[in-house]
């Protein structure tokens, strides 16, 4: 990994504690619709990476195809990006991953881009513990082929064109959480003050984080009956807690009060500290989170917040025992077998 | 037994044997036992897509000339198998030997005047001998391939020498082994004459050459090549692959002192993602390869497409088997080539390498890895399942001493940092190919998106044509560069000396070779040329220019590869004629001359000395 003195810059503009500024997370002038919840998660993503003062090309980025797959190109722009082909962000990121264990991946990705012919990849870079932070930008609709039904368009609701959705929703924090997801949580574009520490956890998680953001389409799914519309959400969110994110420097301070707030460590150090609103609250106790997430289906609202975090999970290096250095930096000395291994393997031939 | 005369170190046995009885490396031996006798010989398995029950064969050929084709002219059929005895003893050419179990008589519809009858009761002499019911069946393998010591006069104590090295592991199953052997030979001793008429005498034909598969020699290309990541997807021929690799990477690249590995495999959930993770892997910097077969290929089209035009270098092997379709999945075919080579939508163009022995599978791999990497591309390494799953004579695989990995143009943080601009798809060297940064070099410069879309030079998301174009111009660009890196073809002819050019390209070589000679009893030259890569490198047009009739011989029904020459060279496609072979076997030099003759134009060529052309590089 390398550390380098940030280029000169308006001395009045704030730093964080690597010397950047947040424009140095920011990314190209965004071409979405205005009002469009998916730039709302791109600000969320600029603030977070800002904010836990990680070097901005420490991050690797990543997408499939859609409107929500173009984000990657309005945050980070001095991080790599790799905006892939519909539905396969997760297979590129797990390569990319297991070629450098050393960086930070973030993958971002649609409801279609997920839901549907992202499914199977999705589901297996869950199983496989890939170690990156998952978004999706859930508007259940495809957004850029011009709004039809997403697999995560609600049974019953209403599209722009008056149609009503005849089949169920794939809730992908509920699958995802089947599947052992070891971090899965829901929030909504609008709501950043429990969206940016959010994806600050995940950033921090070891293994597999899996963010559902509500992130509601102007254009094509904002209408009455949609359970994806910004009036929909505001009125039916039920949050679970509101979350700090403490970065492995800070001190913990423990100022809240007994019963209402948890503190979970992660393994890199930092913590999350989360100040309940729902009473009993523990987001590491998998049965808990399953019947509190069934609850909330069962009266139509949706549940935010982490919902559940097993912060000891084995990512996909551990998993498979890879070298501590990244495979990437490793050279002929390290890779290549001898000349007389050679002949040997010719000998067992003979 | 018949009154013909003896042929020595020339003849094809063929076993037929039940699926998962084990005989599988009891024939093993027996080809091996021929190879350290020092005669050339060639095995092929033919084995159904199944697990255990039903046919199998295993044909070896025997060939002092040094033939290693597949021939159709059985001498001697070894058959373990009750199902398939009709068919079987159909298969033996006239004067020809069937060797049977004898423990069940033949019925008298199955006996044919003209060939001989071998019987080794061989169930019979376990059932004596053993009372284990495992040990029963698998030392009736070990008794007919005894029984075939004696009757081919094959030297015991290489039989011998066979089955120890087989067993080195487990040393205690050496002696039963060999005590089993040596039951088929008594047998065969006391009941027969032996030698037979066609029989082995040792020669000293093999030199320093190698046994060993296709893909086991891809599999270590890659160790040796430095790759570090793996995915697949299991798809028979190509699974063999990635398990030899496997094998390797856990003798030579674990860490000893920490027991870490220097190597990631992941088996996908489908080959769609196998491909993908390659790519993602290749794009951050690591050497990174998958392995599958046809319908792999259709399902890898789309991301093959993406690596194409968003430039990032991908190593994939397709072991060819026959389509379409799921078609015979344990059968050979040449038949990808179009889709390979023009895989995905759009205008696609990709880089195919051609081997056509284990030593060429070994260095071609390696190349494919620098050639990826140079061009930043994907490369196709074409085996085809006769290559890659049978065992074929090679010479040894030979690495340079200080041989290094062409990294191609990867900028390092002071190359970036002292560089006035960086733009990913900027051509400053007019070759077409650009250079590329990994991902964390630096912090302020040679960030960029990489994408399927089209995009400027600067890696920026446009539609505007002139932007678009200039982005397909500077591909076509790299593509004339590519035609300089594949391989250059192989001529078997110091010099053109006839108007009849024959091409062909991977296993065809054997069989084609062997036809070359064929042709020359007949007094017939043909000049001939090995393709070993796309885009066609110089020459390859030039050799179609030089001769009038140029056949292009391949093994897949719609002479693919002739399309491809056509296509690409813009050659007059009355001046190709196509030989193919299609149904699943490896083509034969009799199939080749009989699909040649008829069309060759007798004033094209003169008539030369037979000019045996045994001693081409393995
Ligand atoms: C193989 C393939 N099929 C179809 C498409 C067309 N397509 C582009 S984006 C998209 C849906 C995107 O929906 P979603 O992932 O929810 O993203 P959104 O635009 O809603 O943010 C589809 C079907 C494609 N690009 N590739
Ligand atoms: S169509 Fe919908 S999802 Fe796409 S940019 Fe516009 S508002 Fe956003
Ligand atoms: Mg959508």
């Amino acid at each position: 990994m390398s550390y380098i003195k940030p280029p000169f810059r308006h001395p009045d503009l704030p730093t964080n504690e690597v010397g950047y500024s947040k424009k140095d997370y920011e990314g190209a002038i965004s071409t979405l619709c205005a009002g469009c919840g998916h730039d709302s998660i791109s600000g969320a993503i600029v603030q977070a990476c800002y904010e836990m003062s990680i070097e901005p090309h420490l991050i690797a980025k990543f997408s499939g195809i859609g409107c929500s797959s173009k984000t990657p190109a309005y945050f980070l722009s001095n991080s790599h990006g790799f905006n892939s082909v519909h539905g396969r962000m997760p297979s590129v990121t797990t390569g990319a991953n297991l070629a450098n264990r050393d960086l930070i991946y973030l993958g971002v990705s649609g409801d279609g881009d997920t839901a549907s012919i992202g499914m199977g990849q999705f589901v297996h870079a869950i199983r496989r513990n890939v170690n990156m932070t998952y978004i999706v930008m859930n508007n259940g609709c495809y957004g850029l082929t011009k709004g039809q039904d997403s697999a995560t368009a609600d049974f019953g609701s209403l599209s722009k064109g008056g149609s009503t959705n005849m089949f169920q929703a794939i809730d992908l924090v509920g699958l995802s959480m089947e599947l052992g997801a070891t971090f899965v949580a829901r929030s909504f574009s609008g709501d950043k003050t429990q969206l940016i520490p959010l994806i600050k956890a995940a950033m921090s998680h070891q293994g597999f984080a899996f963010i559902d953001v509500i992130s509601p389409c102007v254009t094509f799914n904002n209408n009455v009956g949609s359970t994806k519309s910004y009036d929909y959400v505001r009125d039916h969110v039920e949050t679970l807690s509101m979350m700090d994110f403490v970065p492995d420097k800070t001190e913990i301070l423990v100022d809240y009060a007994e019963g209402d707030s948890k503190s979970v460590e992660l393994h890199d150090g930092s913590a999350i500290q989360l100040h309940k609103l729902a009473s009993g609250w523990d987001p590491t106790d998998r049965n808990l989170s399953f019947d509190r997430l069934h609850q909330s289906r069962d009266k139509g609202e949706i549940l935010t917040g982490l919902i559940y975090i097993e912060p000891n999970g084995s990512e996909l290096h551990s998993v498979i025992n890879t070298v501590k250095k990244p495979l990437n930096s490793l050279s002929e000395k390290d890779l290549m077998p001898s000349l007389a291994t050679l002949e040997l393997i010719n000998e067992d031939h003979r | 037994m018949s009154k013909n005369s003896i042929k020595i170190n020339d003849f094809v046995v063929r076993f037929a044997n039940v699926n998962g009885t084990g005989s599988a490396s009891a024939n093993t031996m027996f080809a091996k036992s021929i190879f350290r006798m020092g005669v050339p010989m060639t095995a092929k398995n033919v084995f159904p897509s199944n697990i255990q029950g039903l046919p199998t064969w295993y044909e070896v050929r025997v060939s002092e000339k040094g033939y290693l084709g597949r021939s159709e002219a059985v001498d001697m059929v070894v058959c373990l198998n009750p199902q398939s005895l009709k068919k079987d003893i159909a298969t033996v050419k006239p004067e020809g030997y069937f060797v049977y179990d004898s423990t069940k008589l033949l019925s008298k519809d199955l006996l044919r005047e003209d060939i001989n009858y071998v019987g080794i009761p061989m169930t019979e002499i376990c059932l004596r001998e053993y009372s284990d019911p495992r040990m029963r069946q698998l030392f009736k393998n070990m008794v007919y391939i005894g029984g075939l010591a004696a009757l081919l006069d094959i030297d015991l104590e290489v039989v011998k020498s066979v089955i120890a090295d087989e067993f080195k592991k487990k040393p205690k199953l050496v002696e039963p082994n060999i005590n089993a052997l040596q039951l088929g030979v008594d047998y065969v001793k006391s009941n027969f004459q032996y030698p037979l008429n066609i029989r082995m005498e040792k020669r000293n034909l093999v030199g320093n050459k190698i046994v060993i598969d296709g893909n086991k020699a891809c599999g270590l290309g890659a160790i040796y090549a430095g790759a570090t990541v793996a995915a697949w997807y299991p798809l028979t021929p190509s699974t063999s692959l990635v398990t030899a690799f496997e094998k390797f990477a856990n003798q030579y690249r674990v860490d000893p002192e920490t027991g870490l590995k220097k190597f990631a495999i992941v088996q996908a959930e489908d080959e769609l993602a196998a491909i993908g993770m390659v790519i993602g892997a290749s794009w951050n910097g690591a050497r990174a390869f998958t392995s599958t077969s046809g319908p792999g290929i259709s399902l890898m089209s789309e991301f093959l497409g993406l690596a194409y035009y968003a430039e990032i270098p991908t190593v994939l092997f397709d072991i060819q088997r026959t389509g379409p379709s799921t078609g015979m999945p344990t059968r050979t075919q040449q038949s990808d080539i179009l889709s390979c080579a023009y895989a995905s939508h759009g205008d696609t163009k990709q880089v195919l390498l051609i081997p056509s022995t284990p030593k060429e599978c070994f260095e071609m791999t390696a190349n494919a890895f620098d050639l990826a990497e140079r061009l930043q591309t994907p490369v196709i390494v074409m085996l085809d399942l006769d290559l890659g799953m049978n065992d074929h004579l090679s010479d040894p695989f030979v690495w340079e001493q200080n041989r290094t990995y062409d990294r191609g143009k990867v900028l390092n943080k002071e190359e970036l940092e002292n560089s006035a601009t960086f733009g990913r798809y900027l051509d400053i060297d007019n070759d077409g190919i650009s250079y590329r940064t990994l991902p964390g070099t630096s912090p302020t410069k040679g960030s960029y998106v990489t994408r399927g879309t089209s995009k400027d030079e600067y890696a920026r998301y446009t539609e505007e044509s002139a932007e678009y174009v200039k982005g397909m111009e500077k591909l076509s660009r790299k593509w004339e560069t590519a035609k300089t890196m594949t391989p250059k073809p192989e001529f078997y002819q110091p010099h053109n000396k006839s108007k009849i050019g024959i091409v062909f390209f991977g296993t065809t070589l054997f069989s084609a070779l062997e036809s070359m000679d064929k042709l020359a009893e007949k007094g017939i030259s043909v000049d001939a040329m090995r393709v070993k890569g796309f885009p066609f490198a110089k020459g390859i047009e030039d050799f179609i220019d030089q001769h009038e009739q140029v056949f292009v011989i391949e093994q897949n029904r719609d002479a693919q590869f002739r399309s491809l020459l056509v296509n690409e060279l813009e050659i007059n496609p009355k001046k190709l004629l196509k030989v193919s072979n299609y149904d699943g076997m490896p083509i034969t030099a009799d199939c080749i001359l009989t699909q040649m003759l008829p069309k060759i134009n007798p004033e094209g060529h003169e008539i030369h000395a037979h000019n045996k052309s045994v001693n081409y590089d393995l």
